[in-house]
Order: C-alpha cells, then structure tokens, then sequence
C-alpha cells in the first residue's frame, strides 16, 4: 500500500514551471530521497506535499485521502527544516509539546510523550533549555522530535543535514535512518548530496529542471541509468560518443571499436557508451593482447585519493577517459605497481563488454 | 616596541574620543540637573547655595500638573492607536504584494521627514476649515492632539515593527502550522511573541516621542489645554528661573526610568 501518492503534481510560478507532472507512490515506511541539482524542484514538490505550497496542477494522496486542498494544519505531516525553525521564545520541551497541543493531547499524555520523544533523539536533559542554547546538532535533534512527537503519517526532511559539519552529518544521518527504520515512518528526504541520497534512501527520485529522471533502488539508479543525466549526475561516468555500428559494437568518434552488452534497450544509431571509472582497469604498458575492449593510451594525470587512485589515459583515438583503481595493496608491498601511473607513461585501459552502458545522447 | 605604543596610543585617543563625545551629550542633562537645585533665581555661576524650592515651585505651579497630565494622556492614547494600526500596516506592507505597498510605505513614514511645525500648521488650518464646515472642533481639544501625535506614533511603529518581522524566519511560521496550528493560533502562539520587542520597543518610542512633541502641538493647544512642553515654553516667555530646570530634570527621569523598566523585558540594543 503507498502511504503518499503524487498523480501528475505540477507547480508553476507564472511562466516557469518549477515541478512538472511528478508521479511518485511512496510506500508505507519507505524512505524515498529526491535528488537532483540546485533549482530543480525538490524543495517545491515536498512544501506542496506538506501544503504549504498550492499545487498547479495534480493530486496529493496521503492515506487514502486526497490532501490536495487541505491547508497544513490539516495534514498529517512532520517536517523538519532546513535551518530548524525551532520556537526561538520557547523551551525545547514546549517545542516538542507544540504539536501535541495543537491535537487536544490531554496535559497528563504531554510530558511523558515529550520526555519519550527527547529520549528517542539523547536529549532528555535538554528539556528546559532555549533552542539558542544548544548546538546545531541538538537543534537539529530538537526538531526531529517534534516533528515525531505528533505521530505524523508521512515524516518530511529538507535537506536537515546541510548544516551540520561533516563528521556530525554521517552521525545523524545514520541516526535518522535508524529512528526511521525504527519507527517504520514513511519518509521523503529531499537532499542534494547524493551521497546522502544513496546511503539513505530505499529509492531515490532524480530530478532536473522539475521533471523526474529516473526513481528507483540506489542500485538502479548506479548500475542501469535511465538516461545520460542520471549516469551524470549519479556517481561519475566517462562518456563516449559515437554510433552503434552493429549489435553489440559501438564506433566512437575517435573510431575505437567497443563491444557491449546489447539487450536492445539502447538507442540505435548515434548514442553515447557510458563507462564508470571504476569498472575498467589499468595494465602496464601497450601490448595488444587478447580480449575484449583493451585501448591504448598514455597517461595524462594521476590524482590520489586515498582509498582510490584516479587516472586520466589519453587513448590513441585521442579521446580521454578516467579509470579508478582502489589502493588494496600496501605501499610498500612489490605488488604496488605505483611506478606505471606516471603521466607519459604508456597503458592499456581495459573494461568488459559488460561495464558499458548505452543511452541516447544528451539533448543538445 | 614601536607597534606596541603605536596601539598604545591609538587606544587611549579612541577612549579620549569615546569620553568627549559622552561629555558633549550629558553636559547639558548635567548641567539641568545642577541648575535645578540653584538657590538663585537668577541663574548665576556658581550658585550661592542650593534648594529644592523649585521643585516645590513645580507643583505649585498648576500649568506643569495640569501640561503633565494632559501629555500623558496624549501620549498614551496615541501610543494605543499609533502602535495598534502602525502593526497592522507593518504587517501588510512587510507580508503582503500589492500595488501602491512601497507608496504606502514612503507615505506611513513621511511625517518623520516633514518638519513638525509645517505640519502642525497644516493641521491647524485644517482643524479649522473641519470646525467651519462639520461643527466639529478639534483644535484645542484631547482628540486634535491625539490626531495629531498619531501622525508621530505610526511611523515609529510601522518602521521598529518592520523591522522585527523582516527578521522572523517564515520557517518557523511553517513549522507551527505543519505541528497543526492554523493561522490565527500561529499567529498567537508564533509570531506575535516573535516581534513582541518590536512592539515594546515601538510602543515606548511612540510614547516617548509624542510626550515630548513640541512643534507639532504649538498651535494646537489652547488655555488650560497645554502640553507639558508647551507649558514650560510659555513659562519661559516670562521667566527664566530654575523651575524650568526642576520640570526638565523631572521629564528626564521618568524618561529614563521608563526606558530602564522596558528595557529589563527587552533589550532595546538588540530592536533599534
Ligand atoms: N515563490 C517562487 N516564485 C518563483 N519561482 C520560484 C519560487 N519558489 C521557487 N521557485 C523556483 O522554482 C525552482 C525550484 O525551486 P526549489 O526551491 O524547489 O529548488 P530545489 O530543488 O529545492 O533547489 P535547492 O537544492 O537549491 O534547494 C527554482 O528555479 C526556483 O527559482
Ligand atoms: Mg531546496
């Protein structure tokens, strides 16, 4: 059963349209991310889900009601904020009540589900203090418990991650989803970290310019991108573009001859092989040798990341491609072959038919 | 060595400036208050001996009792009014896109700008004309004043209670009614103790300004429907002795206890 349903939810702002006919079914205690690049809509489509923003166009299901025309207050909705927003004048206990007020909650059920609901957060000596008081992240914790506290049917998060340092953020991030999981509340996160999104999320809605790209598992979404924005925008790809010449082979503009994995989905014609850096592999020097897809090259620059090393190789067709090798191996160890990964030195990249995906070339 | 009393030295010209400009606003407040204890009635330096007569002289001197009440009242009912639609007006103008909103702005501020005996006449004229064509007089009467200080009180109040929403994060609104309060309890519980210093700070300004309003009441008063400012002006055009000082000092001190009170519920550093 889907717990929010959105059907053709459209918003414009005059001429421009901000989100346009987002379908999406968010299952009962899914969390469901929308990712995308700044200005594509994430933040419109959730405060039209939470009702603070009147739909242009199309429904909102929560339940099985259509909440279309009702005004916040009249959702079932807990949202957390991008900077909190916090009552600055109340304690962090009347905070957390605030909802539980507004429901008619007896005053004897208040305190123990406010001192409950701090529990759930470590927060449970904080009552009494002012949210100006506390840390980014116990503000951040603070708003988290009310917006749980009232029991919402779908749990909204805009973006409650970006302001807090990196070390704080893989903690709460963790703990969001823990008390989500724990909870079993249906949740939609808007973020534009897809890192986040992936670590996060049980699937991920990628959008641009208001319109969806592709929902589906972090898997998916990393191994089968929809189309060329995803494989963008979703971890890193090199892109070749070229023609598909026969079933399975594809002729880069540089003329490199590729095989691939062909289940016909692609395009045919002119299209675009995408390749994650990850899936092909480096070999010392240029010896033809045998099997599929083993390019020449020389190597351009080499960036170390620590767990990984990036590699940009100048094939011989003059295109350029990236390839990441993980440092498994200790420094130290003879295995480490750190010698052949300086630049004008001479490499073969290969990848398996397998690891190059074909979609349709970008819109112009 | 050479930076060390470099700073030295440009610390101790920064206090030296600090101290001068500090000088230059108290002396005269300094100076009323020493005046006002002179046993001369004849202000002369330095005084042959001190006395509280004056103050006594105050209270005897019914015009000051009489001015005194008459601008507390003045000025507290303007305040009400000024304060009440002044929030109103701050509301739509800050919350609210409609045409004419920076016209109504400009227009709600403006009797900051116009000098407060231009409008004080014009207001008399006008009181006139309403008194020859509709019976209704307002020159010389409470209501009139009140009128009149209003144009004083609504600009303050529109520009401090701006501020103080301009400041609200709309979020928090949002948050509220998300946790299920509709408007008007947003409202209530949310915003209003959001700007609440605004308020404070606008409602003391507002009283403050129209107590002490000078030029724009001149005209506007009558016999035994003086201002307490306008008592002590019309004090002066006969005499000029240290009850004038006394009242001074009196006006001064209420002022400043009723800043003092305000600001031990809000900080007026952190709205004005
Ligand atoms: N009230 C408004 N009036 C006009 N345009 C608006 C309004 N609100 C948002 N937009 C536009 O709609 C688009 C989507 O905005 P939205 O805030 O949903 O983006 P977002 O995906 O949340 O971006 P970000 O990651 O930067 O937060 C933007 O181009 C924005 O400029
Ligand atoms: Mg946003």
């Amino acid at each position: 059963m889907s717990q929010v349903s959105l059907r053709r939810l459209a918003k414009r702002f005059g001429s421009f349209t901000a989100v346009d006919d987002v379908d999406l079914d968010v299952r009962e205690g899914e969390l469901v991310a929308l990712l995308g690049p700044s200005g594509c809509g994430k933040t419109t489509t959730l405060r039209m889900i939470a009702g603070f923003i009147a739909a242009s166009g199309g429904r909102i299901l929560i339940g099985d009601q259509d909440v279309t025309d009702l005004p916040p207050y009249r959702r079932n909705t807990g949202m957390v904020f991008q900077g909190y927003a916090l009552f600055p004048h109340m304690t962090v206990n009347q905070n957390v009540a605030f909802g539980l007020e507004m429901r008619k909650v007896p005053r004897a059920e208040i305190g123990p589900r406010v001192a409950e609901a701090l529990r759930l957060v470590q927060l449970d000596h904080l009552g009494e203090r002012m949210p100006r008081q506390l840390s980014g992240g116990q503000q951040q914790r603070v708003a988290l418990a009310r917006a749980l506290v009232i029991r919402p049917e779908v749990f909204l998060l805009d973006e409650p991650l970006s302001n807090l340092d990196a070390k704080l953020r893989l903690t709460v991030r963790v703990e969001i989803r823990q008390l989500q999981q724990a909870l079993g509340l249906t949740t939609v996160f808007v973020t534009h970290d897809q890192e986040e999104a992936l670590t996060l999320a049980d699937r991920l809605v990628v959008m641009s310019q208001g319109k969806v790209q592709q929902i589906g598992t972090p898997t998916e979404l990393y191994e089968r991108p929809a189309n060329h924005f995803v494989a963008d925008f979703i971890g890193r790809s090199n892109f070749l573009a070229g023609t598909v010449s026969a079933p399975g082979r594809f002729r880069s503009r540089g003329g490199l001859d590729i095989a691939f994995a062909d289940d016909g989905a692609g395009p045919r014609g002119e299209g675009v092989l995408a390749i994650r850096p990850e899936k092909a592999s480096l070999e010392a020097g240029t010896d033809a040798g045998t099997g599929a897809n083993r390019f020449p090259g020389t190597v351009v620059f080499v960036t170390y990341l620590g767990a990984a090393t990036e590699v940009r190789v100048r094939l011989a067709s003059g295109e350029e491609v990236t390839v990441t090798r993980h440092n498994a191996t200790p420094l130290d160890d003879p295995r480490h072959a750190a010698g052949d990964l300086a630049p004008g030195n001479p490499v073969t990249v290969v990848w398996p038919p397998a690891a190059g995906l074909l979609l349709a070339p970008p819109p112009a | 060595m050479t930076i060390d009393i470099a700073r030295h030295w440009r610390r101790w010209a920064l206090h030296a400036v600090v101290v001068l400009v500090y000088l230059f606003i108290l002396t005269p407040v300094i100076f009323i208050g020493w005046i006002s204890f002179f046993s001369n009635e004849i202000i002369a330096f330095p005084p042959d001996g001190y006395t509280l007569r004056w103050f006594s002289n105050v209270w005897e001197q019914r015009v000051f009792a009489r001015g005194f009440v008459m601008s507390l009242q003045v000025a507290f009912i303007s305040m009400l009014i000024g304060v009440s639609l002044g929030t109103l007006a701050a509301i739509a103008i800050v919350r609210y896109r409609f045409p004419g909103r920076d016209t109504l702005n400009m227009l709600l501020l403006s009797p900051l700008i116009v000098p407060g005996i231009v409008a004080g006449t014009a207001l008399y004229i006008f009181y006139i004309q309403i008194d020859n064509y509709l019976e209704w007089r307002l020159q010389a009467t409470l209501e009139g004043l009140v009128l009149a200080h209003v144009m004083l009180t609504i600009p303050w109040t529109v520009r401090l209670v701006s501020a103080s929403l301009v400041g609200i994060d709309r979020s928090v609104e949002d948050a509220a009614m998300n946790l299920g309060a509709n408007r008007w309890t947003t409202f209530r519980r949310v915003t209003f103790p959001m700007m609440r210093a605004g308020l404070v700070a606008a409602a003391l300004f507002s009283f403050i300004t129209s107590f002490e309003n000078l030029e724009l009441s001149l005209l506007l008063v009558g016999p035994g429907r003086t201002t307490l400012p306008i008592a002590i002006l019309q004090y002066l055009e006969f005499k000029v002795d240290p009850t004038i000082a006394a009242v001074s000092l009196i006006q001064i001190v209420l002022i400043g206890v009723l800043m003092l009170i305000t600001d031990r519920f809000v900080k007026l550093s952190r709205v004005v």
